[in-house]
């Protein structure tokens, strides 16, 4: 078991946004969070994402990178925990052939191999979400949680990122708007209506029609 | 048929609090000049007028010995000084959430650097660590201040995402501070065009930087030579952008300390008699501790030094500075539109520029002392140094400002523009500009006191001169007071305003 709530109101500020939500995920499963926006997704995985005293690696809606750095920087930056601070800033200012040739095949099966030296300030937004990624998968750990990180891919690069993350992670749980993509790509769907888990099912046993009532008022 | 509702427009305009507030200012400011001595006491003033003109378009630059030395020397105070400041800034950036560092680094900033300048000399005697010193110590309350409101004001999303166990050096220098390192260091350089300005006048204390020539110059009537002066220390800050490179700071700062001259030795027991005897409380050391008259001459004696120095200082200074604010802020809105696209072409801005430039370069200071030389002594020199300096630091920024102001095609052009679209859309910038200014306008009207207008700095610097250093510490107390009161009252008055809590580089 790697996560668990139980009977808890999650928010901000005491404004509890879901009521009452209990949830255990193992390890192994591939968890798709769909909803409305709005809806509570990115709520869950942030309490998820503190509550778990292991190492998860994150991918935040906002790719959450230092704008100034390179892509390699930001993506190095899912390994400063290994390294001695020394090392770390050794490699700030004079990234070591080493740490290239481990960062080099993560970018380049991304499609952001030309890119590795830019500041990740003049990538657009799907580059910029892909080298969140990148950062998650050198990070590693127990499980990958997303907040859309998708989102501005299309459909064959979603595909090929959700490949790699799976590569990388044992556990994952990704919140996704792409009804379709989830069902194709999780072994659980929860969905989340009026502060709630409206429906928690294996994928197999859950169509897309199954689905519709989410996302009507 | 059925009344018409009562919607008459009020007969009478209501003001903004913005306009009453200003009309308040200059209001006090027309008190205050009842009050102050403006008068002109040389006997003919356009002589020397006419024989300075004639000086500055006849430069001499053959008449200082070894004038390379000088601009090295100025330069090398100038970088010791600023990164000993900006560094010790910095880590105090770090810990400038804790009140008292808080509290240290506005007393420090308080203080002018010549003042820092006059109290190190008591006790380094003329060594070059006392120049040093005077810039490095208020840089770094400045420093400390800018800064740590630059890292805190910075959105950092990188920090989230961190992965547990990253240690702290390592998540500052990747997530923090990179994206906030642009706006230190163009910080950091315009400190350091501020630290050629100071290093330059700390000459006119001693130190072998232009300021001492200048002065030297200054009083033998050498208007040529102090052209010539003059004329290098623009050129020193016009080409600063061309031979400041950042791949060259590195290397600049580890050779400045070896061009800084070797001054007086430092006598060890000078420091420790400044520190233990000299800046005690004459009663405290001259009877018992225990003693009650000593605590009762020790009462004597701040109340006459505060009713017969400390009060009249503070109602000079306090003149000085009221009326300085608005003639700053009549000069600024007056100079903008020389340097703005909505009002002139590229020659006339190109002018501008130069014209601006040259005010701001130099320093208050050395404007104050050549009106001195042309009026005497009175508060005129001192007003219209200050004024002529802030005021073109002032417009210098608002007129940036105004360049950003989108119009309409058909607005109207000439003072109906100037009028009407564009003071009304700058004033909140630009009082924003003149209140961040204020704190600086009463730090300097002190060092104005050194040349003998009767601010609080002139009573310290007497007290100084005679070897008075307990009453000295005393009434620069009070000046850090006066300064840190001014301070927050600029804050709250901007705050009351809403106007921009962070003005840039004002």
């Amino acid at each position: 078991m790697l996560f668990r709530l139980s009977n808890e109101n999650l928010g901000y500020d005491g404004t509890p946004v879901l009521r009452d939500i209990s949830l255990t995920v193992s390890a192994g499963e591939r968890v798709a969070l769909v909803g409305e926006s709005g809806a509570g997704k990115s709520t869950l995985l942030s309490v998820l994402q503190n509550r778990y005293d292991g190492n998860t690696a994150l991918i935040p809606q906002d790719p959450g990178l230092v704008r100034s750095l390179s892509v390699f920087h930001n993506v190095y930056m899912g390994s400063l925990h290994r390294h001695s601070a020394a090392y770390n800033l050794l490699n700030l200012v004079w990234p070591r052939q080493s740490e290239i040739a481990r960062i080099r095949p993560i970018v380049e099966r991304l499609g952001l191999g030309e890119k590795l030296f830019e500041p990740a300030g003049a990538l657009s937004g799907g580059q910029q979400q892909r080298t969140a990624i990148c950062r998650a998968i050198l990070q590693g750990g127990d499980a990958v949680l997303g907040d859309e990180p998708v989102s501005a891919a299309d459909n064959h690069q979603s595909r090929a990122i959700l490949a790699a993350l799976s590569d990388t992670f044992k556990t994952i749980i990704l919140a996704m708007h792409d009804v379709d993509l989830a069902l194709e790509f999780s072994t659980r769907i929860i969905g989340i209506k009026g502060g709630c888990i409206a429906l928690d099912a294996p994928a197999h046993a859950v169509t897309r029609s199954d689905l519709d009532f989410l996302y009507r008022d | 048929m059925a009344a018409v509702p009562s919607n008459a427009a009020p007969t009478t305009p209501r003001y903004s609090p913005v306009v009453k507030t200003s009309v308040g200012f200059v209001a006090a400011a027309a008190v205050c000049l009842a009050f102050a001595d403006i008068s002109i006491t040389t006997l003919d003033p356009w002589l020397e007028m006419k024989r300075m003109a004639w000086g500055a378009v006849t430069p001499d630059f053959g008449a200082v010995a070894g004038l390379g030395m000088v601009v090295l020397r100025t330069i090398a105070f100038a970088l010791c000084g600023v990164a000993l400041g900006a560094v010790a800034g910095f880590l105090l950036s770090q810990i400038f959430h804790l009140g008292p560092v808080r509290w240290m680094c506005a007393s420090v900033r308080a203080i002018h650097e010549l003042f820092w300048a006059l109290i190190f000399l008591q006790m380094l005697g003329l060594s070059p660590l006392t120049g040093v010193l005077a810039i490095a110590i208020p840089y770094a309350g400045i420093c400390a201040k800018v800064y740590a409101e630059t890292l805190e004001e910075a959105q950092l999303p990188a920090l989230r995402t961190l992965p547990k166990g990253t240690g702290i050096l390592s998540a500052f220098f990747f997530a923090r501070l990179p994206d906030v390192w642009v706006h230190i260091k163009n910080y950091t350089s315009y400190r350091f065009e501020c630290g050629l300005r100071s290093s330059a006048v700390l000459g006119f204390i001693g130190l072998p930087t232009l300021g001492f020539h200048l002065e030297t110059a200054f009083s033998e009537g050498n208007y040529s030579e102090a052209a010539a002066l003059m004329i290098l220390f623009y050129l020193l800050i016009a080409t600063l952008r061309y031979w400041m490179r950042p791949k060259l700071v590195g290397f600049y700062v580890l050779i400045a300390p070896f061009l800084l001259g070797s001054g007086a030795a430092i006598n060890m027991s000078n420091i420790v008699r400044f520190l233990t005897v000299d800046i005690v409380p004459a009663p405290l050391r001259e009877g018992g501790l225990l003693a009650g008259q000593t605590w009762r001459n020790l009462g004597d004696w701040s109340g006459t030094l505060l009713m017969d120095q400390a009060l009249p200082g503070m109602v000079a200074t306090l003149l000085l500075t009221q009326i300085a604010l608005v003639v700053t802020g009549v000069l600024a809105l007056a100079l903008f539109p020389l340097i703005s696209e909505k009002f002139f072409g590229p020659v006339v801005r190109t002018l501008g520029h130069v014209f601006l430039v040259v005010l701001r370069s130099t320093p208050e200071f050395i404007l104050a002392y050549v009106f001195l030389q042309l009026w005497g002594p009175s508060m005129l020199p001192a007003i219209v140094a200050l004024s002529l300096h802030n005021g073109a630091i002032i417009g210098h920024l608002v007129g940036r400002f105004s360049d950003e102001v989108r119009l309409r095609p058909d607005s109207p052009r000439g003072i109906n523009l100037y009028g009407f679209e564009i003071v009304p859309r700058v004033y909140g910038q630009f009082l924003a500009f003149l209140f961040y200014r204020w704190e600086v306008i009463m730090r300097e009207t002190a060092i104005l006191g050194i040349l003998g207008i009767a601010t609080l700095g002139f009573f310290v610097d007497s007290a100084l001169a005679d070897i008075r250093l307990d009453r000295a510490m005393f009434l620069i107390a009070v000046m850090v007071v006066f300064n840190v009161a001014v301070d927050s009252l600029s804050r709250y008055i901007r705050g009351r305003l809403h106007l921009s809590t962070r003005a840039g580089q004002a």
